[in-house]
């Protein structure tokens, strides 16, 4: 008995230690980020475009907007289909098709950004010979699509099989079991999936590099280049300019709290609604 | 509020619609100054937007050669083959000059040490790993060198420092040019890799012991210590503005005429820094093209008043022979 | 029809990356699996160190966020009080939005002169006489890439986990308390073993991550070509050096064999993925 205490205790320790352990390194980070951002984020950095070295002031407006931009259209195409494709698997997944496409969504995971990038380089931007913000919102996409089919899935297998045959029991057809019961019963799970895709989509630089390719003005096409924070982060953070990376460091926090805003908003909104 | 901002997107598509855009993307060397150099030209000329995106040298020309941008930007000159391969003729326009500071990092010792030729390609492969060894030791005679491993720091990112670097050392080493050669990224023999200046910058900063090359501004902004090169004609060289003008100050008329990949490394002349290169804009030749006019005209202004405002962001300006016949070589092309 | 559009895209990216890398194939051969020389220079090129970087620096990482993910996954569903717990579930998320590029810097001068002064001196001194500790640490390094991974594929495993411990019914829990179990034999009972499954499925996803993750690896591992038995010594993985090549690539045969990487990165993921998924099929609890 005393043993079974001293284990239920020394457990207990240990979840609580890591528990704090975890958030160690997220508070350093975020300390560092803010002490090297601090001075320069201020209003104008949020309302502003970028001037060059030398002249104070300045800010990334037009890359906050364009990461806005980029990550919804990337939402937009993928959190749909993430959601129908998880669904499928988990719900009709039989046979090669399933299995081949259980394979390849898990492949999607491990391929680097950068070859994505470079994917959504070839499909959209070779063709039309333009970079566009379309491409980048595809690129995005592919980075997005994984993350929400696996959690799907996976959140969707745990659904115990009674409360699909209470459903169906109660009269509702397969289609609508999948909905009102599944999909909606559960959509605190799927939105956790879909927060970390999103969260990921945000911060990744390497396949906007050749597809959004980046604007140094305001923009709101389609087909135009367009402007985002991790890409403009990157060219200030490596910059030799001193000025230039306590702009890319006001940045990362700004992508930071932008994340935390939407994550935050989102969960409200779904409180509210449920 | 919502009203405002919607009027405010109103009137920028309205007033959008007279302006050229133009798209450029390459080497991230020169970014600074061309952003500088947009942002200033746009003060007297507000129809025109120029967008330049760092994505690398390498990058730059391969979105040239597949039209998906206006103009290319590199730090090393195109290889024939592409130039081949390219739709249009593709013109090289230096714009200014850049340096490749050999940094390091040593308690206690002071800033600016002698470095050979010789013992830096000796560093480089293997044969010196100390730094008190009796060829360094012979060049700093007064100073007072530890018993320390040299910690090479290298770029692993294939970049134009790197080209610049490796083709300086085959320029004065067989050894290293048969064994290692030059290239945007080569075998280093020793060392570790950082990504980036930004990456080299912040391991030489935190190893003691360490010696990387930098591109002049990273060492000037970060305070690291360099040392005074040895040059073509025996002379310690620091690297600076001036000293990387002057390595093309030997060049002549005849030499702009041609070609004008022309590689300055080792270059003569008794103050010159012996790493030093040109950055170009690669303007594709083309008529009846709006936005090649207004590069060219950009140009024009960025060969002129534009230079003054590089010394300020540690970029070298070309020699005025060089901008002249530049000047005279873009108006002749029709537009 | 969707999936088959899906496995239609798949299958182009997979043609995509063959045709990118066909030079190379046909010189190489399979050779380059195991070929140790990347010289861009002379043209020569293998994949080794590449490929053993990768699989050591996500093996590491796993072996460090698995164990933590879970364990605080459990300390915000089941043991702190529920608003603190949803506080620090948010927090833990954010480390997901940390672009690469900051983890990547702050790994080099916070992290890695932390791992240099530390880290490197305890662990030589405690587990020195493996030669997986031995030789000079630069502070930069694979062990420096593991730590950076590990911390960037928590908040992906441990927030899946949250999810699947969410789905087990309370009265499961209460029903095994009520029998007299501890709790932590609660949770080794009612949670931990029908979420095994799941959990492996939060697994998967964060070595989807640490596979793929270029910027910040790039910026911290060293990003040498040459083979080392060492964790502390500076290493390359095959993603980073995609990422630190592929724009500046010097010739065509460079291209190529950058491209043949990217496809045995698929491959090796494939394989991966399929060790993961035979696992929760083998060991998974039937009901």
């Amino acid at each position: 008995m005393i043993l079974r205490k001293l284990k239920n205790y020394l457990f207990l320790c240990l979840m609580t230690l890591s528990g704090v352990a975890v958030l160690i390194p997220l508070i350093l980070i975020i300390t560092y980020v803010i002490k090297m951002g601090a001075s320069s984020l201020n209003w104008q950095f949020l309302t502003h475009l970028p001037k060059p070295v030398g002249e104070s002031g300045g800010g990334m407006f037009h890359a906050i907007l364009g990461t806005l931009y980029l990550v919804s259209l990337g939402g937009f195409m993928a959190i749909p289909l993430g959601v129908v494709l998880g669904t499928y698997l988990s719900e009709l997944g039989k046979g090669w098709m399933a299995t081949f496409l259980r394979h390849a969504i898990d492949l999607f995971t491990g391929i680097p950004s950068i070859v994505i990038g470079i994917f959504a380089y070839v499909l959209v931007v070779v063709p039309l010979k333009q970079f566009s913000a379309l491409s980048g919102g595809v690129a995005l996409g592919i980075i997005i699509l994984p993350v929400v089919t696996r959690t799907t899935e996976e959140i969707l297998k745990l659904v115990s099989n009674t409360t699909r045959e209470a459903g169906l029991a109660l009269g509702l057809n397969r289609t609508q079991v999948i909905w009102h019961i599944l999909i909606k019963g559960n959509r605190a799970g799927i939105f956790t999936g879909v927060v970390l895709a999103i969260s990921r989509a945000a911060g990744e630089t390497a396949p906007l590099l050749f597809t959004a390719f980046g604007n140094s003005y305001f923009s709101y096409g389609l087909m135009q280049p367009m402007a985002s924070l991790p890409a403009q982060i990157y060219t200030y953070a490596t910059s030799p300019f001193e000025e230039w990376q306590r702009q890319a460091w006001a940045g990362s926090f700004v992508l930071i709290l932008l994340v935390l805003g939407l994550n935050l908003s989102t969960r409200f909104f779904m409180r509210q609604k449920s | 509020m919502k009203n405002i901002i919607i009027l405010g997107l109103c009137l920028m598509s309205f007033s959008l619609g007279a302006i050229t855009k133009i798209n450029g993307a390459g080497a991230t060397f020169p970014y600074p100054i061309y952003s500088k150099w947009f942002s200033e030209y746009q003060k007297n000329k507000h129809d025109v937007e120029f967008n330049y995106q760092s994505i690398g040298s390498g990058g730059g020309i391969q979105q040239l050669l597949k039209q998906t941008v206006d103009f290319g930007a590199s730090d090393a000159p195109m290889s024939d083959e592409d130039l081949k391969s390219a739709a249009w003729p593709i013109l090289h326009i230096p714009t200014v000059m850049g340096a490749v500071a050999i940094v390091y990092n040593l308690e206690g010792a002071p800033n600016n040490l002698k470095l050979s030729s010789e013992v830096l390609v000796g560093i480089l492969m293997g044969k010196i790993v100390k730094w008190n060894d009796p060829a360094l030791k012979l060049l700093n005679p007064k100073v007072d060198l530890p018993d320390k491993d040299i910690l090479v720091v290298t770029r692993a990112d294939g970049s134009g420092t790197t080209s610049v670097f490796t083709d300086y050392l085959s320029s004065i080493s067989q050894d290293w040019k048969t064994k290692v050669g030059n290239g945007k990224s080569v075998s280093w023999p020793v060392g570790v890799g950082g990504k980036g200046n930004e990456g080299v910058t912040g391991l030489v900063q935190k190893s003691q012991g360490s010696i990387g090359y930098v591109e002049l501004a990273y060492a000037i902004t970060n305070k690291l210590k360099v040392f005074a090169l040895e040059n073509s004609q025996n002379e310690f060289v620091l690297p600076e503005i001036d000293s990387t003008s002057q390595s093309a100050a030997s060049l002549t008329t005849k030499d702009f005429s041609g070609d004008l990949r022309i590689s300055l490394v080792n270059a003569k002349g008794k103050k010159a820094y012996p790493i030093s290169a040109f950055t170009y804009i690669l303007l594709p030749v083309k008529q009846g093209n709006v936005q090649n006019k207004e590069i060219k005209n950009f140009l024009l202004w960025a060969l002129t008043k534009g230079q003054k405002f590089a010394p300020e962001l540690h970029y070298a300006i070309l020699p005025k022979k060089l901008s002249e016949s530049l000047i005279k070589k873009i108006t002749q092309l029709k537009d | 029809m969707l999936a088959i559009a899906i496995i239609m895209l798949i299958v182009s990216l997979a043609i995509l990356l063959f045709k990118l890398s066909l030079p190379a194939i046909s010189k190489f051969g399979i050779g380059f699996i195991w070929g140790q020389v990347w010289n861009p220079i002379s043209e020569e090129f293998g994949a080794l160190p590449f490929i053993l970087g990768t699989l050591t620096t996500s093996f590491v990482a796993l072996l460090i966020a698995t164990p933590l993910s879970i364990s605080v996954a459990l300390f915000i569903s089941e043991i702190c009080p529920k608003k603190i717990g949803h506080i620090i579930g948010i927090f833990v998320e954010m480390i997901a939005a940390v672009p690469s590029i900051v983890f990547g810097l702050w790994g080099i001068f916070s992290l890695a002169p932390w791992i240099q002064n530390s880290a490197t001196p305890f662990l030589k001194s405690t587990l020195g006489f493996l030669p997986l500790f031995q030789g000079p640490s630069y502070g930069i390094g694979v062990l420096a890439a593991s730590l950076i991974l590990a911390i960037m594929i928590i908040p992906t495993i441990s927030s899946f986990c949250r999810e699947v411990f969410r789905t087990i019914p309370l009265q499961t829990k209460e029903a095994a308390l009520a029998l007299g179990a501890t709790r932590f034999e609660m949770i080794k009972i009612t949670i931990l073993r029908p979420s095994f499954s799941g959990m492996i499925g939060g697994v998967v996803l964060g070595l989807g991550r640490a596979l793929g993750e270029t910027m910040a690896v790039a910026m911290v591992i060293g990003n040498s070509h040459r083979l080392a038995i060492s964790i502390l010594a500076p290493g390359s993985t095959m993603a980073s050096v995609i990422a630190n090549e592929y724009a500046e690539a010097s010739n065509a045969m460079h291209m190529a064999s950058l491209g043949y990487i990217a496809l045995l990165l698929l491959v090796v993921t494939l394989m991966v993925n399929g060790l993961a998924r035979f696992i929760i099929w083998k060991w998974s609890p039937k009901i």
